[in-house]
């Protein structure tokens, strides 16, 4: 950016009531192009998921066997797979898949189970701290993917067996149908891993604001461990969660890749960007129809890198508070 | 300063023993086992019985984990057990102990880790240094961008192009594989007139080390750049350069030494990532080392070889997490292990 740029932006900000740190923080990261592109990427991407069930030209199972492995045409953009069910509309519904996943695990493990033990273990101290912590030893010497895979390996035909029950038992149906034990499974799991991070880091500023006169006035008036965890230590860390879940979505994202390759996370037919990248994934597949692997590759490769790019540049704006 | 370590020595064991139950649990808890799936098409129950109850997989999981634990010092148990270092025999390779399974391909993933771990460290630094000695130009956000496109490259991705650009259209590096036992396994001898033997690393290494360390280069560069723009406006940098000392020197006398405590920090999570990393590299490179006899292993059910793997990796970890810290002190004196954070 320009220097007249930044001066105008300063000159936006003076009059009237001072701009708030989140206004702040939207400001500094808007003038770094790269994190707008890569912001871009990602909403498009997920707005492309979260809107595939109206979207997409095809169904994610619609087979048409006389036209398997085309290249793209007019009415398949991007061509068809070895079932001749259109390539277009099942990277629209793994990116869908993709969606749910890393915001189901970054709610459950990066957002609530993670900085809650982190706020709670670097306030309280003592035997809080020592017993979180040492649980997250555990976690963190835990091979992560052989885990991974024993995990779903084990519970998956469990948690199936339960949705079945709960399909016959309420009015709920097509669960088991549309794979939502296996998104189940594969987050469940994963969330298992993902709170330790964000935990240590949650823990290391919360130790630091504790300290702090503002804590100190509180506990003074009287004001109660849960007070002083929600009303002030929270909103001090906030930042850090923020940073924390925009790179545990890349890292969750990929992750689904590895699981549903080695077989333990989605489940065919739902589709997933790790099971069309599976069945692309040999090199005698990729030299005679390349844009199996080449077409969920870009958009996985997007993404990543789209997370990759903002996440940075978030750190640096975060940093520079 | 030994209080802290002789603490944290002595939480090992309680780790090990905690991880080494949840797994035992977990694999137990799963439908199938391994006598079913060594049996495959034949199954007699009465049979299957019986060598379940010759393995020890009969009695209430306890008694199983007392026995795969105790050994021969547990009723009904044999071996030496786990706690003396014997993980028993492996159930689907009959005739082999888990040990010397692993051995073999632990010396291999060794190998390929330690290479990768150089070339992460090798290239990360100087391009940590590069971009910081060059920020404020394009080189800076040109290398760092570069780096992350290659770390948002997935392994599962990158793999068959490689292969089919440089195994089969190129035909100039081999398929996968591994070139040979031990040694061996890293160089290959390049004879110049068949006289002067010179060692070359071997081509079948190219690719998986590649693979291993694209991830972790672009983590180390980062981390080397922040820190080196910091050091370089420290005032004993100015008196260097104003006594006119060359841009190299200032590099490698302040800069970098200055920047070590960070780098030495992440060496743990660079091991972490090419161990990660050397789960799929070497199923989908068809390197017979311990990330893809682990696969191997979760995949038929072989119960005391996932346990082995297991106890191992963690006590590699946890230990290489204890040596990191306790070398922050030689860095830095100022580090202070043990004691509460005041700030």
């Amino acid at each position: 950016m320009s220097a007249a740029a930044v001066g105008l932006e300063d000159a936006e900000a003076t009059p009237g009531r001072p701009a708030g740190p989140w206004l702040q923080l939207w400001r500094r990261l808007r003038r770094k192009r790269i994190a707008m592109i890569g912001l871009a990427v990602v909403l498009v991407i997920y707005l492309m998921g979260i809107t595939a069930q109206w979207t997409a030209p095809y169904s994610y199972r619609e087979q048409d066997l006389t036209r398997g492995l085309e290249g793209p045409s007019a009415d398949h953009f991007l061509g068809t797979d070895r079932l001749g069910r259109d390539m277009l509309s099942r990277v629209m519904y793994s990116a869908r898949t993709t969606v749910i996943i890393t915001l189901t695990v970054i709610v459950t493990g990066g957002m609530v189970i993670g900085p809650t033990l982190g706020l709670l273990s670097g306030y309280r101290g003592g035997w809080v701290d020592g017993v979180i912590g040492r649980v997250g030893d555990i976690f963190i010497a835990l091979p992560g993917l052989p885990m991974l895979i024993l995990i779903n390996a084990s519970l998956a035909p469990r948690v199936i067996e339960a949705t079945g029950w709960l399909e016959e038992n309420s009015l709920l149906s097509g669960l088991v149908q549309n794979g939502v034990p296996s998104y189940l499974t594969v987050f469940g799991a994963l969330s298992l891993f993902f709170w330790v991070g964000s935990m240590r880091i949650i823990r290391a500023q919360t130790l630091q604001i504790r300290e702090r006169d503002f804590v100190l006035a509180a506990q003074a008036m009287g004001a109660t461990t849960s007070h002083v965890i929600w009303r002030h230590l929270l909103p001090n860390v906030s930042f850090l969660l923020i940073l924390g879940a925009s790179t545990a979505l890349g890292a969750v994202a990929g992750s689904e890749l590895f699981l549903t390759w080695f077989g333990v996370g989605i489940q065919p037919p739902a589709p997933s960007f790790g099971a069309m990248i599976f069945e692309a994934g040999s090199v005698r597949t990729f030299q005679a129809s390349p844009h199996l692997l080449l077409v969920p590759s870009f958009f996985v490769v997007s993404l990543l890198f789209a997370f990759a790019l903002f996440g940075d540049a978030l750190n640096d704006a975060v940093r520079a508070r | 300063m030994a209080g802290y370590i002789i603490r944290r020595l002595l939480w090992l064991p309680v780790v090990l023993f905690v991880v080494s139950f949840a797994t035992f649990s977990i694999a137990r808890f799963g439908p199938g086992d391994p006598v079913s799936v060594a049996a495959g098409q034949y199954r007699d129950p009465e049979v299957l019985e019986r060598i379940r109850a010759e393995r020890g997989l009969d009695g209430s999981i306890f008694e199983q984990y007392g026995r795969w634990l105790f050994g021969d010092l547990y009723p009904g148990g044999s071996g030496g057990g786990s706690i003396r270092g014997d993980f028993g025999e492996s159930f689907i390779q009959r005739g082999f102990t888990v040990n010397e399974l692993i051995r073999k391909r632990m010396l291999i993933s060794a190998q390929l880790g330690f290479l990768a771990l150089v070339v992460v460290f090798g290239t990360g630094i100087p391009l940590g240094l590069l971009t910081a000695r060059f920020s404020g130009t394009w080189i800076d956000p040109f290398v760092i961008s570069s780096l992350l496109f290659l770390t948002a490259l997935p392994v599962l991705v990158i793999i068959p192009p490689m292969l089919w650009l440089f195994a089969l259209k190129l035909d100039i590096l081999p398929a996968g594989g591994w070139g040979g036992d031990g040694f061996a396994g890293i160089f290959d001898v390049w004879w110049i007139g068949g006289v002067i033997a010179v060692p070359i690393p071997d081509p079948h290494l190219y690719m998986p080390v590649f693979v291993l360390s694209i991830g972790g280069i672009a983590g180390v560069a980062r981390l080397v750049r922040i820190t080196a723009l910091e050091v370089l406006t420290e005032d004993y940098v100015r008196t260097a350069r104003a006594k006119g000392i060359t841009e190299a020197a200032v590099a490698l006398r302040h800069v970098l030494p200055n920047s070590l405590l960070p780098v030495v920090t992440v060496i743990g999570f660079a091991l972490v990532g090419i161990l990660e990393g050397a789960f799929f590299t070497e199923t989908l490179l068809g390197i017979p080392g311990i990330g893809r006899f682990s696969i191997e292993a979760v995949q038929s059910r072989d119960y005391d070889v996932i346990l082995a793997i297991t106890v191992i990796i963690a006590t590699a970890f946890l230990i290489a997490n204890l040596v990191i810290e306790i070398s922050y002190t030689f860095i830095d004196p100022r580090v202070r292990l043990g004691e509460a954070v005041n700030a």
